[in-house]
């Protein structure tokens, strides 16, 4: 019917949707699931993030996957960054695969960091339920790197069992730290596990918490948040002052395509990060 | 900017002119419903039409596009580019040029989506006035989308023996003054003509919402728990995404990977997603942040009437009725929204 295809023209597009290369480093095991990578992207480029952000890894033929980021853009070697992948789907399975050397599509970061400026000034409890401490380390390490610009920095830590523990090494350094406290909960374990048996809240009551200037910071599953929540606000911590970071299926990473939606939120640009203040009304949130 | 005249008799030299320079697409009758599709005449169109099955964002938005191409085991796409012609969408009612508005909003706010954008810029729109209201789903007379304001290149209205063309944009003017077929005359003349054909154009048009515009968005602040009305929609509701497939202003979209039977290589493409679909929410794990069906009809609806207003200072339904007229569950909008005002009054 039409004939006028001779009119076509090709159009370029900018390449908001293209992945750049990154280049596996480093990867290791952490336990079962998870699997740990350190990934230099094309030319030694420096990825620009702030902790909290994540990105969006591409294998084609798979697809894509929102990651976490879990080092600090403080970490001394600026050309690489960290993420540790639990092998959960399709994508995640294929991406176990992959080991030193390898190629990886980047693109990112995307998502609203936790509020560093906000912290500063404050003292911090952070508050880990399993994987959660992968995107969580890298405000921790963060914190750690810049530490005269906060005050007491506490670090909860919480998982199934004891082999579900992840950077083991690097919490052990935390644990010697003299400025640091740090307590750690399993949810069930052998009986020659030395440390506390129960699940995460249990730890927060004794925790000695100046209220008026600390800042809690939550990461975990969405059924750890509702009783992490409820347990701080009992401590008396203002809604304000309870950052959480939220999962959710993210396809664009651009606040269009709808997915990461929750109610008026694009999780994937006006969170990930969210303070308790922002999201308690929401049905969808939590 | 300035109206000219077009005899009727004119109308197919108006499309040929058209077709000199672009793609003209155009509201064609198919069996008892109207397509927008490709027209080599102006006979092949129809002009008198209820809204389309699939409004005409699908020609800037398109149901399935590629992003760019890949060699499998490389990580860069390489080939992102598009390919289109200018194209001229004829005949656009209103409501359907509201619809494109929004999507403008949503793909032109930062980051612009390129795909979209480039699109865009190759279209003209030639909208067409609706002189009668097209039937019992339609919701233009709330939604304030019935009577032409911004948002085309040219709009026509029905003038007896002729059109009035309303030429509203650089680009519009250009066409006007490559034919000889536009007559001029007074401008104000033209424009009391335009007047008077409102004024006894409007009455026949009748409100099917019981609230008004300003009492839209206060109504579904206060509605999220009337769980009587979400229940009962989500109960009737089958997900099959039809409603957000027929939307104008619907643009979620899941991305995948198309790979050539060889393995040697594949797309990466862009399809429209419906967020009525189970695991439209669901995240690795299993996770489904909205699982019932009724959490998802609402989620639709305060994507027209609530979210978008608070983001954007606009609705995301445009009233054409498009929801209501597909859906095999007999799901209408209207009713919906009347109920939920009810619940109001009784509260």
């Amino acid at each position: 019917m039409c004939n006028c295809s001779e009119n076509k023209k090709v159009i370029t597009i900018d390449p908001l949707y293209s992945p750049v290369e990154g280049t596996i480093v480093k990867a290791c095991q952490m336990t079962e699931n998870e699997k740990f990578f350190e990934i230099r992207l094309e030319g030694g480029k420096e990825l620009g993030h702030m902790p909290g952000q994540f990105v969006q890894f591409s294998l084609f033929g798979i697809g894509e996957a929102p990651i976490s980021v879990s080092s600090s853009p403080t970490k001394e070697d600026k050309s690489t960054f960290e993420v540790v992948v639990r092998k959960v789907g399709t994508f995640t399975e294929q991406m176990h695969k992959l080991g030193e050397g390898d190629k990886i599509g980047v693109r990112g970061p995307f998502g609203r960091p936790f509020p560093v400026d906000d912290l500063k000034g404050n003292d911090l409890l952070f508050v880990a339920g399993g994987i959660g401490l992968v995107p969580l380390r890298s405000l921790i390490n963060f914190v750690i790197d810049r530490r005269r610009d906060f005050g007491d920095v506490n670090i909860l830590l919480g998982c199934k069992e004891p082999k579900d523990r992840l950077f083991t090494d690097e919490i052990a350094e935390w644990e010697k730290m003299a400025d640091i406290n740090y307590a750690c909960t399993v949810d069930k374990a052998a009986p020659d596990w030395k440390g506390n048996v129960g699940v995460i809240t249990t730890l927060i009551p004794g925790v000695d918490l100046d209220v008026n200037r600390t800042y809690a910071v939550v990461v975990g599953p969405p059924i750890m948040y509702k009783f992490v929540v409820a347990e701080l606000l009992k401590k008396d911590l203002a809604e304000k002052h309870i950052v959480l970071s939220l999962e959710r299926r993210m396809k664009c990473g651009l606040g269009k395509c709808g997915h990461c939606q929750i109610n008026d939120n694009y999780v994937c640009q006006d969170g990930p990060t969210f303070t308790y203040d922002e999201i308690k009304g929401l049905e969808e949130a939590l | 900017m300035r109206y000219v005249y077009l005899a009727k008799d004119d109308l197919g030299k108006f499309i040929d002119l058209l077709k000199e320079k672009h793609r003209v697409v155009a509201p064609v009758k198919k069996e008892n419903l109207f397509v927008f599709a490709d027209i080599s005449g102006g006979e092949d169109m129809s002009l008198e039409y209820i809204p389309t099955i699939i409004p005409p964002k699908k020609y800037i938005m398109p149901q399935k596009e590629s992003l760019g191409k890949f060699d499998m085991g490389e990580v860069s796409m390489k080939d992102t580019s598009i390919e289109m012609e200018p194209t001229v969408i004829f005949g656009m009612h209103t409501c359907d040029i509201d619809g494109l508005e929004c999507l403008d909003v949503v793909f032109h706010k930062d980051p612009a989506d390129p795909y979209y954008k480039k699109r865009r810029k190759n279209v003209t729109i030639i909208g067409y006035e609706c002189m009668f209201p097209c039937d019992e789903y339609a919701t233009c007379v709330t939604m304030d989308t019935h009577v032409p304001k911004a948002g085309y290149d040219i709009m026509m209205t029905d003038a007896g023996d002729k059109y009035i063309l309303h030429v509203n944009s650089k680009q519009g003017d250009a066409i006007i003054g490559s034919g000889n077929i536009f007559k001029e005359a007074d401008q104000d003349a033209i424009k009391k003509e335009l007047k008077d054909l409102r004024e006894k154009k409007l009455p026949k048009f009748k409100r099917a919402l019981n609230p008004g515009y300003k009492e839209l968005q206060p109504l579904f602040e206060k509605s999220y728990n009337n769980t009587g009305v979400w229940d009962d929609v989500g109960r009737r509701c089958v997900s099959c995404g039809n409603c957000t497939a027929v939307c104008p202003t619907c643009y979620c979209f899941d991305v995948y990977d198309d790979v050539k039977l060889d393995m040697s290589g594949g797309e990466r493409g862009r399809v429209w997603d419906s967020c009525q679909l189970n695991e439209f929410a669901e995240v690795a794990g299993g996770e489904n942040f909205r699982e019932e069906r009724s959490s998802r009809q609402r989620h639709r609806y305060y994507r027209k009437f609530d979210y978008p207003v608070r983001k954007h200072d606009k609705f995301f339904c445009t009233g054409c009725g498009r929801c209501t007229r597909t859906c095999m569950a007999k799901i209408s909008l209207i009713e919906t929204v009347n109920d939920l005002a009810k619940g109001e009054q009784d509260v």
